[in-house]
């Protein structure tokens, strides 16, 4: 099981806000595949399209900032992203990816430019680490509570998993 | 009730109350009961779907602590924006939830007016819920998931913010707003630098600040990305209450948000209100503040008046003061939406509408309007718009080639006028 996994990776710069993620324009629309479709229309036209199941996403600075839509993370978890790199998150973005079950890391400027856009690395699949070619970029772990709910695979099923513990 | 506070900050002292516990520290993770809620158009429906399908709940905890607000797409513009508000029509119907407003206005202005008090716990989904801190509420933003788990229990967890303290002094200039203070804020902060914090305002330069000023300064702070903010409650909150017909006078509470003023917090800041100049935030960042002094003359489009940034009544008087008599610039789409029915009629009454009629604006029925991008007034490529809402993402207001600039009412009226960034006194 601990086979390592290789998987693309798309770049963004400082402040992606939750408009470019998708656009305010398409959030009326209410099928999640449907409005997926237009994710990072702006910043990446080709993203939507070619973004594979398992592919990591590499933010600079205040990734996720602007609206709470919670669309925005969720489009890119429909699109099979679960894990998003970046310099640093804006609050409720972060708080909706643990809700959702990705996992939001913040790495370092140096362990930012290493990885390069539509490059491969290589993922470990518990997740502690990433290599990029000869480097490696330690994942830090999340505090108990946060890692509680990202293993149930969100707060939902953090919550459904408590409740039948309690009833047990 | 008593709880020891003299130790925490005002935020930390509400969190508490509400954590019931004696006391709570920054950084450490409490569940909270939650007094109101909110969600408007863009979240409520995938909210329901979350807390239905996903949670399995039925209803909500206490239909009486949920407010639903349609105020982004006001009246419907498209068969699918009409579906959602059809949708939401049915939800309150079958949850009891009598807070429902279907045009009343911007959603953070309407839950001024009607429902907010000093000292309680908000949560909100949109992203622009942090404003309450102007009148001593904790409030803040989430996503649907985390609004779907407060409809179910009533309860949520927070991280307790640390307190970053903006002490202000001396007294704003002619032409300077609470807008240049909050573009001012950023500009030292960045758009990051009060993540996962909260916006505490305090010092001399407050107490002359009215309520829907520092509403303006508070509504701003997401834009650092800020958890929440705080103005502990003074006379101000007192008479602006009083005057809603909504009258606060919890004496007890003032007094012991009071005793909160020194409390320790994380970091200072001084500001000094008397150095600040008009400012304008240039695309695409919120952050990117520079003075209007150095870029006045640039030609703009179109010019927007409302939002729940600057639609109040006091920013609407600001610009008809300007207006009077004037007309906007050949070309110019102006377009002032009150920021809600109440606003729209105070300015109905005091001739405000027409002064802005007869000056060339289109008036919107009240709503989020131009400053959410979705309708009224799409920017073209190439096109310019200065504007008193809160945001100038890349292709937040039309096409990814438009170019957004955040400035205050006066600033966005004199532009208006001259079709070109103008300072207001060129228009005296």
């Amino acid at each position: 099981m601990a086979e390592e996994i290789k998987t693309g990776v798309w770049k963004f710069g400082d402040d992606i806000d939750t408009d470019q993620i998708i656009a305010t324009q398409y959030l009326v629309n209410p099928d999640i595949h449907d409005m997926s479709r237009y994710a990072m229309e702006i910043p990446k036209p080709n993203f939507a399209s070619s973004v594979k199941t398992g592919d990591v996403i590499v933010g600079g600075k205040n990734f996720g900032c602007g609206s709470s839509r919670e669309q925005a993370p969720l489009v890119l978890k429909t699109l099979g992203v679960t894990t998003i790199l970046a310099l640093s998150f804006a609050r409720i973005f972060y708080r909706n990816c643990i809700n959702l079950g990705i996992r939001p890391y913040e790495i370092s400027t140096a362990e930012y430019d290493w990885m390069k856009d539509q490059s491969e690395v290589i993922l470990h699949p518990e997740k502690s680490y990433i290599q990029v070619e000869d480097q490696v970029i330690p994942l830090k772990p999340f505090p108990p509570f946060v890692e509680k709910i990202l293993s149930a695979g969100g707060l939902i099923a953090h919550v459904i998993n408590q409740y039948n513990s309690q009833e047990k | 009730m008593s709880i020891k506070n003299s130790r925490m900050t005002a935020t930390e002292l509400i969190i508490a109350r509400h954590a019931n516990r004696d006391r709570v520290t920054p950084g450490e993770i409490v569940n909270v009961s939650v007094d109101l809620c909110m969600s408007n158009d863009a979240t409520t429906l995938l909210t329901e779907k979350i807390m239905k399908e996903r949670m399995k709940t039925n209803m909500v905890w206490d239909p009486s602590r949920v407010v639903i607000i349609v105020d982004h797409q006001v009246p419907a513009d498209s068969i699918d924006t009409s579906i959602v508000q059809q949708g939401m029509g049915r939800f309150v119907d079958e949850q009891g939830i009598e807070k429902y407003h279907t045009s009343d206005g911007v959603c953070h202005q309407v839950m001024l007016e009607k429902y907010v008090t000093p000292g309680s716990l908000i949560m909100g989904a949109d992203s622009h819920t942090c404003s309450y801190g102007s009148i001593g509420a904790v409030s803040s933003g989430v996503g649907s998931t985390d609004l779907a788990a407060i409809w179910a229990s009533g309860e949520t967890w927070l991280k307790v913010p640390e307190t970053v303290r903006f002490i202000l002094d001396g007294h704003l200039k002619p032409f300077v707003s609470a807008k240049d203070i909050a573009l001012h804020l950023i500009s030292l902060v960045r758009a990051n630098g009060l993540t996962y914090k909260t916006m505490e305002l305090s010092g001399p330069g407050l107490t002359p600040l009215t309520v829907p000023e520092r509403f303006t300064i508070c509504n701003m702070a997401v834009e650092a990305g800020a958890k929440s903010t705080m103005i502990i409650p003074d006379n101000a909150v007192i008479e602006f209450f009083k005057q809603l017909g909504r009258p606060f006078d919890n004496q007890a509470l003032m007094a012991e948000l009071k005793e909160t003023e020194n409390a320790p917090c994380s970091a200072e800041i001084n500001v000094d209100l008397g150095a600040l100049e008009p400012l304008i935030a240039c695309p695409h960042y919120v952050d990117n503040v520079r003075p209007l002094s150095e870029i006045e003359g640039l030609k703009i489009d179109q010019a927007f008046l409302g939002s729940c940034t600057n639609g109040r009544i006091e920013d609407l008087r600001e610009g008809a003061q300007l207006l009077k008599g004037k007309t906007v610039a050949p070309h110019m789409r102006f377009l002032v939406t009150p920021a809600s029915v109440n606003v729209y009629k105070q300015a109905l009454e005091e001739n405000l509408i027409s002064i802005f009629m007869d000056a060339g604006a289109v008036v919107n029925h009240p709503g989020c309007s131009t400053c959410w991008g979705a309708h009224q007034g799409i920017l073209a490529p190439g096109q310019r718009m200065v504007t008193s809402g809160n945001r100038n993402f890349k292709g937040r207001a039309g096409s990814p080639e438009s170019e957004i600039y955040l400035a205050s009412p006066s600033v966005v009226v004199a532009s208006a006028i001259k079709g070109a960034l103008t300072h207001p006194k060129e228009v005296i």
